[in-house]
């Protein structure tokens, strides 16, 4: 062996292993605390009449009725809960001219969607407060709803909001090279699409829920959370009610499932923050599966025109797009709905080397449920739109779709580097993981299959998507825009009497497997065995300031700061060592859960032996000793905006015809997440969001009438993605280490959901291209398929 | 509404006597009554099969069942299974293969799984799949929950 052992290849080190996640124990023991798992003495429950328009004036309020029914507690309108919570906007000064007005968690003076909370009923148990909210009537006075977002700008269309002149919130232009230029050129042949994204949702299957306490002679606020920025409500919470921010507690423990969907703020859950101050009881709210469909933020519904113009040589000489969505009524609060859109104009293309890139983004209000981030943010439209164009041109100019993007991709080499939408780039891997990929799935065996198969009328296609994925988001994504969300994670790492661990986090656990990696990291770096080690996370009273797990940066963010505490506590603890040892710091080690002699496993003291002596015998220590057992480090990316990732993925997929169904035979995703901590829950990671991913391209839309009506709010009528027409999904890794942490961890938790929708798409279109039929509207049903074919 | 009926079942081996309002559905009654929240609601209307748990020797949805209707019935939920050693091995390989990221599904999966496993059924990843349909899961994609329910089977077989 040459040279000391780094931290990945030491005895217990656990990074690059699938180790087991510990807390699943429980959970497949049925032992888990999910919100409405708790129950409180005095406990009451929340119910809210929701506005059945999608646009109304909100005239008299009865609830004489409604108020006499044995067990109902309270009931509060708009203008009630307007005397305790401040309106809140939903804005970020660095996307510059976005606009929304002011917010209240229930509706005032008009209702803007089909299920935007008007009334609120709080009573003994949910039965209660539901049948009481049946008879509460509410005097609406319907008004004109916008629904389009094609026509939400036009000059006669109704404005949404008094104040404002028109029903735009945002728009933004990227404009690099010489577009017109490029396109003008004779040399060059240029595709022409207009992509259709649908509506969708997150359907967390634990539905939105909130448990808040109230203590009135400490007025202190603990609000029992479902979600993955406890911080973040923190401050949300404290303002918005009135509160110094140290008054309010959040706790998250198990959380079933979140995805972005419950990151945002919700009027339902600000209103029964401000019950539970109001009554100083504990008032429970859980959404039940309609409410979720009608008020759990929506995502994508974007329509946008691209066009792309490829050069003799196969060069992308140039590409444009004009996105447009509609956001719904307001913008959410505090992370805004213009990022989606701002997503897409900077991510369309990025994988490619291109010098004339201009995209247009608006974002207009509509009268249909707010739209915010869900996991993903913006990548399955981009990799789409630009996917979807480049394999376009590969079949127009008759070039192979691998082939199109070896010559396009930007080089392995070639970084650091920036795109034309300014995004800056390092230690991406595209060409390495496209020659994976086309390894991993015989590219040639199913193309060859594919000839053969179309002979017997069997229509099999095979679709790629090359890929970035924003992670690691530096205090540029919210921070600097405002927004009381912090860019920064912190760790800290306590070694106990008998030698065990505490590792305390601000990153959250939604099932990705948090604490597993804080565990793994934790374990290595410091040398104890991970049973040792105990992990804390969720809860704003006891673990150090931070942003949470979003935005796929727990790993890369939350999981370095735990690498440097756990260092720093390691030399804390050589120091006391060395001190009772008469040692030198240096050559000690901490080994197994002792302190050995540098380069051997000889113990010198055993971690319990030394945690005795200085929690129980201090005597036994010279008197200028301090020694300190406990280390916090926190950790933020400063070189980048964001850290990206980079993947290579593809589908094959066998088109009925007759049917139009879509049946996916295979898989594959190769993924460059940097270092790998724990290759099972990166992999499952992928796999789950491929699938959410599959689920937008074929199946999952949120289907309004031309009044704003959602009529496919239950899970019956709203298809998610069942395990029947799942496939097994092949993964394999690249290991590009980020050279901005120690670690090398970059995210990987949103790569499926955001490249899974292109490779279907250009599967699809690569199937049905024998029958001069191509479809780029999603999610692709059966029937918009058979509608491209010609057959309905 | 707030007609109220006494019932008398038993909840994983233990006799429970209770008065519940008619409307309570099954599953309800258990979590919020009994104090068993292992089984999850995840749709109250019988899709997502979250609330799955037996109910005298069958699986059933938790929220498709008035808890009137579980009078003299034999129960047994997540809570159950995971006393009784019945589904150890469908747990721990749970576990192994990551089967489970937030868990809210598992209850009522490893319901379903269980029954599969317990009917015989073969290691057939698609025929895996089809019973499984039942059950959504929005973390893991499926592919480790089949896996898992593989292991089981393979393992059955080789005692």
């Amino acid at each position: 062996m040459t040279g000391p052992l780094t931290l990945f290849d030491k005895p217990n080190s656990y990074i690059g292993r699938s180790v087991p996640r510990p807390d699943a124990r429980r959970l497949v023991e049925g032992r888990g605390q999910y919100v409405d798992d708790l129950q409180l003495p005095r406990m009451i429950h929340a119910a809210f009449v929701r506005s059945p328009y999608a646009h109304a004036k909100i005239g008299e309020i009865d609830s004489t009725e409604a108020a006499a029914i044995p067990g109902v507690v309270a009931i509060f309108t708009g203008a009630d809960l307007a005397e305790y919570v401040t309106p809140y906007v939903g804005v970020l000064t660095h996307l510059q001219g976005l606009r929304s007005p002011p917010q209240m968690p229930l509706a005032v003076d008009a209702a803007r969607w089909q299920g935007e909370p008007v009334v609120m009923v709080v009573a003994q148990s949910r039965a209660i407060a539901e049948d009481a909210c049946g008879l509460i009537e509410v005097d609406f006075d319907p008004l004109d709803p916008v629904c389009d977002a094609e026509t939400a700008l036009d000059p006669d269309t109704s404005v949404i909001h008094d104040d404002y002149d028109d029903n735009l919130a945002w728009q933004r232009v990227v404009d690099a090279g010489d577009v017109e230029a490029a396109f003008a050129r004779k040399d060059v042949t240029v595709i022409e699409r207009r992509f259709d994204f649908g509506r969708h949702t997150g359907v967390t299957l634990e539905s939105r829920a909130s448990l808040v306490e109230f203590n009135p002679s400490e007025q202190e606020l603990v609000y029992h959370y479902s979600g993955q920025a406890p911080h973040m409500m923190q401050a949300v919470l404290a303002k918005h009610l009135d509160l110094p921010e140290e008054n309010v507690r959040l706790v998250a423990r198990d959380v079933g499932g979140s995805f972005g969907i419950k990151i945002h703020t919700y009027g339902d859950d600000i209103a029964t923050a401000a019950a539970a101050k109001i009554l100083g009881r504990p008032v429970k709210f859980v959404a039940d599966r309609n409410e979720s469909f009608l008020s759990d933020i929506h995502a994508r519904d974007h329509r946008v025109d691209g066009r792309i113009a490829v050069d003799g040589a196969s060069k992308i000489v140039a590409l444009e797009i004009d996105d447009l969505t509609g956001i719904g009524p307001y913008s959410m609060y505090p992370r805004t709905s213009a990022i989606e859109c701002n997503q897409i104009l900077n991510l369309t293309g990025a994988p490619y080397a291109l010098e004339n890139y201009r995209a247009k983004g608006t974002v207009v209000f509509q009268n249909k449920n707010m739209m915010c981030q869900y996991r993903a943010v913006g990548h399955p439209v981009a990799m789409a739109v630009a996917d979807g164009l480049l394999e376009d041109a590969a079949r127009e100019i008759g070039m192979d779709v691998v082939e199109i993007r070896r010559r396009n991709l930007i080089g392995d080499d070639a970084y650091p580097m920036s795109s034309a939408a300014g995004m800056k780039f390092d230690d991406l891997s595209h060409q390495k993981a496209l020659n994976k990929l086309v390894d991993l799935m015989d590219y040639d065996g199913l193309r060859g299959d594919q000839e053969e198969l179309r002979g017997q009328g069997i229509y099999r296609g095979i679709g790629l998507v090359s890929m970035v994925e924003v992670t690691n988001p530096s205090p540029m994504f919210y921070g600097i825009g405002g927004a009381p969300i912090s860019a920064q994670d912190g760790a800290s790492v306590r070694l106990d009497a008998a030698g065990a661990l505490h590792v305390a986090s601000s990153i959250t656990e939604q099932g990705q497997g948090t604490n597993t990696i804080i565990a793994q990291i934790a374990a290595g770096v410091f040398g104890v065995d991970m049973a040792r080690v105990k992990v804390t996370t969720g809860d704003t009273a006891t673990v150090p300031y931070g942003g949470g797990t979003w935005a796929s940066r727990g790993a890369g963010i939350g999981g370095e700061a735990v690498l440097l505490a756990a260092n720093k506590l390691k030399e804390q603890v050589l120091d006391v060592a060395a001190t009772i040892l008469q040692a030198q710091a240096d050559e000690l080690d901490i080994v197994d859960g002792s302190v050995v002699d540098l380069g051997s496993s000889t113990e010198r003291i055993s971690l319990a032996d030394l945690g005795k002596i200085v929690y129980y015998r201090g005597n036994e220590l010279p008197s200028d000793a301090t020694p300190e057992l406990i280390a916090t480090h926190h950790y933020r990316v400063t070189d980048f905006p964001f850290v990206f990732t980079n993947g290579a993925m593809a589908a094959h997929v066998e088109v009925d015809t007759e049917t139009g169904f879509v049946k996916i035979l295979d898989f594959w995703a190769v993924e460059d997440c940097g270092r790998v901590i724990n290759p099972k829950l990166v992999d499952e990671q992928i796999r789950g969001g491929v699938v959410q991913g599959i689920g937008g391209a074929l199946y999952e839309e949120c289907i309004y009438s031309e009044d704003g009506q959602l009529q496919n709010a239950s899970m019956a009528d709203y298809l998610v993605p069942m395990a029947a027409e799942m496939p097994d999904i092949h993964i394999a890794h690249i290991e590009t280490p980020t050279k901005t942490s120690t670690l090398g961890a970059k995210g990987a938790g949103e790569a499926g959901t955001g490249g899974a929708p292109a490779a279907i798409m250009n599967a699809i279109n690569d199937a049905l291209q024998p029958l001069d039929a191509s479809i780029y509207q999603m999610p692709m049903t059966p029937q918009r398929i058979l509608k491209v074919l010609g057959k309905v | 509404m707030s007609e109220v009926v006494h019932i008398n079942l038993t909840v994983n081996g233990e006799a429970i006597s209770q008065t519940v309002p008619v409307r309570t559905n099954l599953v309800d009654f258990l979590r919020n009554d009994v104090g068993l929240t292992g089984s999850h609601v995840g749709c109250e209307h019988g899709v997502c099969g979250a609330c799955t748990l037996e109910v005298d020797g069958t699986m059933v949805r938790g929220c498709l069942m008035l808890a009137v209707q579980a009078d003299g019935a034999k129960v047994t939920t997540i809570e159950g299974f995971a006393d009784k050693d019945r589904a150890t091995d469908l747990q721990e390989a749970f576990q192994r293969h990551n089967s489970l990221q937030c868990g809210y599904c598992t209850p009522g999966m490893m319901a379903s799984a269980l029954e599969y496993v317990e009917a015989g059924g073969a290691a057939d990843r698609e025929a895996i799949r089809n019973h499984i349909s039942g059950n959504y899961c929005r973390c893991t994609g499926y592919q480790s929950i089949v896996d898992a329910i593989v292991d089981v089977i393979d393992g059955r077989a080789a005692t």
